[in-house]
């Protein structure tokens, strides 16, 4: 490597002046204590208007219903808000949970912490899985969860100390907002000497989210061998946005040193064999399977574009010549190899790749030298293929801004590849955008609507509030053709979709409309095992694997888990299982089972797992309901992730939708015209995804509208009367 | 640095050496507490102990690991964090975790299942740790 990965720009020389500048505003005390069997039993309430803090119990019933993590979010946000709440309201609260198994440092991908929060991008819940110590170094102090509410009026930070067992609300005027430099900060200003730094996290997120709705949060960890703060994103709805709204400047977390048994689980050989044996599975096959290792999720890239499944020009196509200057063979250089990259103690899957050394090129950074955290696939997919900007030096720059800024990538990559095909097709011109060429390619201009979205000004305040508020005010505004904008814009409830192509696979194009809190790959990717591998032909079989892929996933969500360490690494013998069951990754499944029992001491089947997330997510389709969003008519697709909405695409796969109306509707195409076959492809398939719907809610339990019956309710104990009385009127 | 040379071909199975390890170390003789392992493999046996290749070093997340001033790779318990990563990494399977242990342990060439071979299957060799992970 050319480059050495401990040096970069420092932004903590200054912080004890910076901390004298504090104001202590609310100081209170609590006894630190460890969990016992996963859980403290105890939960942070503040208020930041009334500057109240006090600790809640965890009752039995939250345990045995919600689990943790997700599930506790979603029920304090339930008890918090009413049906007329809107997101910048006081009452609307931000919820940080690490769920019962969080903070194990056995079992790979363990230190996830769950963030809820009613989206400003959506009006719904929105649940965000995160990785970075807060999480775990918060149970560690004594809070299985940190519930804020109210609003502060000049920008404050919370300080949960678990050495010492304070809690502070405090003034902190002069840090930076920016989250690469104020975790940089904090996590100096709070650790008592240069050992302790790693016991500090920071939650932060930045301007961008002061000025737009796709707001983010970064999670901090020190790493010791960088001498880094690295950040990891809790990325989709808009959760920076709540937090900036809230005046919140960083919480922070300063915790007693980490030791591996601090959940004190029931039975600790148990996770560690498991968790042993999972490091010897990444050790041995993760190099010949996906090599997360050396290229973190980045590895998708090549083979996404092989599969026409990238996409570019905002989800028009699935490859692209260049997406060559964007592949895994690019991040392997371009990452510091050899050193350990887990977003929690424990995970040896590192996937958490840092490029060091990136010398900024524009904004008010521009020449400092800095550690980009990613990219990632969804951040390379959607900030450069999207918006076809095949240069990595350009993706670390997006990269660098969307995080220290707080704006989620994924979002961002969609709209701008968005508001870039809207310059394309005419809807919008340079006019439009107070001077930005939006063209395909052009990352400067990328970059100056970051910059835009944290000055506050200009067309980048725009982009910042999302693809479906632009679709209203360009349809407004009468900028162009309101069905094309309609169908171009790749949103569902108001959130962005992630960074893959659906319009081949049916049981994705439901993977990620019909979903819980929008479009993202969080509940399910079935595009292989649908699209490539055809092995969940019928409209039922893709119902079952919506039915339980999303619950299964949903598992992780509850209880502190990363996804990945599930299926991107397998047991090199999980091909004995027939295919729709080795999708499912048994073994693995039953780890799940067997770390949970260690930890909490209670037995857990494969099957009593799908139970305990099915009750969550029931509960979460309700709550959607009554927050006036989760019924049929808002799980419809944008069409462009179901099918070719234009010419320049039917053309682009002609062959293949030739084939399709032959086979598929017994039609010659010879007889046709382009527009005519666009036509007849969109009516088969939008029939076709109705069909879906139908099979689908029935698996759920739901009714044809999509509402959970009662019987759903009851039989995933969550027929709870304030519960029931929200689906009643539909039920009629 | 030194490091257990074993010539398995020489071992009989009297395990001496795994008594005195987990004796030296756990003041007990149960053989899961030993760094040194004999394993019978039909009418032979195979003999496994840390070769100080150092590895591990590297896959520690918190710089538990290190070589002492003699090349040795000693775990320091107070900063281990107790992942077992190592465990998993190791590419001889040397390192260990006894159960109940918060940590994981290791061989640290300290000679005393040398000198208790009754077979001369043991012997301390030194060799040059320059070129190996530090």
């Amino acid at each position: 490597m050319s480059h050495d990965y401990t040096k970069r720009t420092a932004y903590h020389e200054k912080v004890a002046e910076l901390r004298k500048a504090h104001k202590v505003l609310k100081e209170w005390s609590f006894t630190p204590s460890l969990p016992e069997r996963g859980y403290t039993n105890r939960t942070l309430f503040v208020n930041l208007t009334t500057l109240e803090i006090k600790e809640k119990p965890v009752t039995e019933q939250m345990k045995d219903l919600f689990v943790g993590g997700r599930g506790f979010g979603l029920w304090y946000l339930w008890q918090a808000i009413k049906p007329t709440t809107k997101w910048n309201d006081p009452e609307n609260e931000i919820i940080i949970s690490p769920g019962p198994l969080g903070g194990n440092t056995q079992y790979p991908g363990s230190g996830k912490s769950l963030v809820v929060s009613l989206s400003p991008t959506t009006g719904i819940p929105i649940d965000s899985n995160v990785g970075g110590y807060f999480g775990p170094l918060m149970k560690f102090s004594g809070f299985d969860a940190l519930e804020i509410t109210g609003k502060a009026r000049n920008d404050v930070i919370i300080v949960i100390d678990g050495q010492i067992g304070k809690v502070y609300i405090e003034e902190a005027p002069q840090e930076d907002v920016n989250s690469h430099a104020a975790a940089e900060q904090f996590t100096h200003m709070y650790a008592k000497d240069h050992d302790d730094l790693r016991n500090v996290s920071v939650v932060a997120s930045g301007r961008g989210a002061e000025h737009a709705l796709i707001g983010c949060l970064n999670f901090s960890w020190f790493d010791v061998r960088r001498q880094a703060t690295r950040l990891k994103q809790a990325g989709r709805g808009g959760i920076g946005t709540v937090f900036r709204d809230k005046k919140l400047k960083a919480l922070v977390v300063h915790a007693p040193p980490v030791k591996g048994d601090m959940n004190r689980p029931a039975d600790f050989d148990k996770v560690a064999k498991v968790g042993i044996k999972m490091h010897k599975e990444l050790a041995d096959f993760d190099l010949k399977q996906c090599n997360m290792r050396r290229q973190g999720t980045a590895h998708l890239v090549e083979i996404m574009d092989n599969y026409d499944l990238l996409p570019v020009h905002n989800f028009q196509y699935g490859n692209h010549p260049d997406t060559k200057k964007i592949a895994s063979w690019i991040w392997d250089k371009r990452f510091t190899q050899g050193i350990p990259d887990g977003c929690w103690y424990g995970c040896s899957m590192q996937c958490s790749k840092g490029a060091d050394g990136h010398v900024v090129k524009t904004g008010p950074y521009k020449g400092h030298i800095v550690t980009v955290d990613g990219p990632e696939y969804e951040t390379a997919a959607g900030c450069a293929a999207n918006c076809g900007i095949f240069d990595p030096d350009w993706l670390l720059e997006a990269n660098f801004y969307c995080d220290t800024y707080g704006i989620d990538t994924i979002s961002f990559g969609t709209a701008c590849a968005f508001v870039m095909e809207c310059y394309q097709r005419g809807i919008l011109n340079k006019e439009r955008t107070g001077g930005l060429e939006l063209t395909w390619g052009n990352a400067e201009a990328q970059l100056e609507l970051l910059h835009q979205m944290a000055r506050g000004e200009g067309f980048g305040v725009i982009v910042g509030q999302g693809v479906a508020r632009m679709k209203q005010i360009f349809i407004e505004k009468k900028y162009g053709d309101p069905q094309l904008i309609k169908d171009i814009g790749m949103e569902v409830k108001g959130l962005e979709y992630s960074q893959y192509q659906s319009k081949e696979s049916l049981a994705q194009q439901g993977g990620y409309a019909l979903t819980n809190k929008g479009p993202q790959h969080d509940e399910a990717w079935l595009i292989f095992m649908d699209m490539v591998n055809n092995q969940i032909p019928s409209f039922e079989d893709k119902a079952e694997a919506l039915y339980y892929f999303p619950l299964f996933r949903t598992w992780f969500g509850l209880n502190g888990f990363c996804k990945l360490p599930w299926n991107d690494i397998e047991p090199p013998d999980n091909h004995k299982y027939p295919p729709l069951e080795a999708a499912k990754v048994p073994e693995h499944v039953q780890n799940y089972c067997d770390v949970f029992t260690g930890i909490t001491g209670r037995p857990l089947t494969k099957e009593g797992l799908i139970a305990m997330s099915e009750t969550v997510y029931q509960f979460q389709r309700v709550f959607n309901i009554r927050m006036g969003k989760g019924r049929r008519e808002h799980d419809l697709p944008p069409y462009r992730s179901v099918g070719p909405v234009t010419r320049e695409e039917y053309e682009s796969r002609q062959e293949r939708y030739d084939k399709q109306l032959k086979e598929w509707m017994g039609i010659d195409p010879a007889t046709k015209t382009i527009d005519e076959k666009i036509a007849l492809h969109r009516k088969y398939r939008e029939d076709r995804y109705q069909k879906l719907m139908d099979a689908v809610y029935k698996r759920r339990g739901w009714t044809a509208d999509g509402v959970p019956t009662l019987e759903t309710l009851k039989r995933c104990r969550i027929d709870l009367p304030e519960v029931v009385e929200v689906v009643k009127p539909y039920l009629k | 640095m030194r490091y257990v040379k074993a010539d398995a071909a020489k071992c009989e199975g009297v395990r001496a050496c795994e008594k005195i390890c987990a004796q030296t170390f756990f003041k007990s003789e149960d053989p899961n507490l030993s760094a040194i392992r004999v394993t019978k493999k039909g009418s032979a046996y195979e003999i496994n102990v840390c070769n100080q290749c150092g590895q591990c070093i590297a896959v520690c997340p918190v710089k538990a690991l290190s070589r002492n001033q003699a090349g040795i790779v000693m775990v320091d318990k107070k900063t281990c964090v107790g992942c077992f990563m190592c465990i998993g990494f190791c590419p001889t399977l040397s390192m260990r975790r006894a159960p109940g242990q918060r940590e994981p342990f290791k061989c640290v060439s300290c000679g005393q299942c040398v000198k208790k071979c009754p077979k001369g299957a043991l012997q301390m060799v030194e060799a040059d740790h320059a070129g190996l992970p530090a």
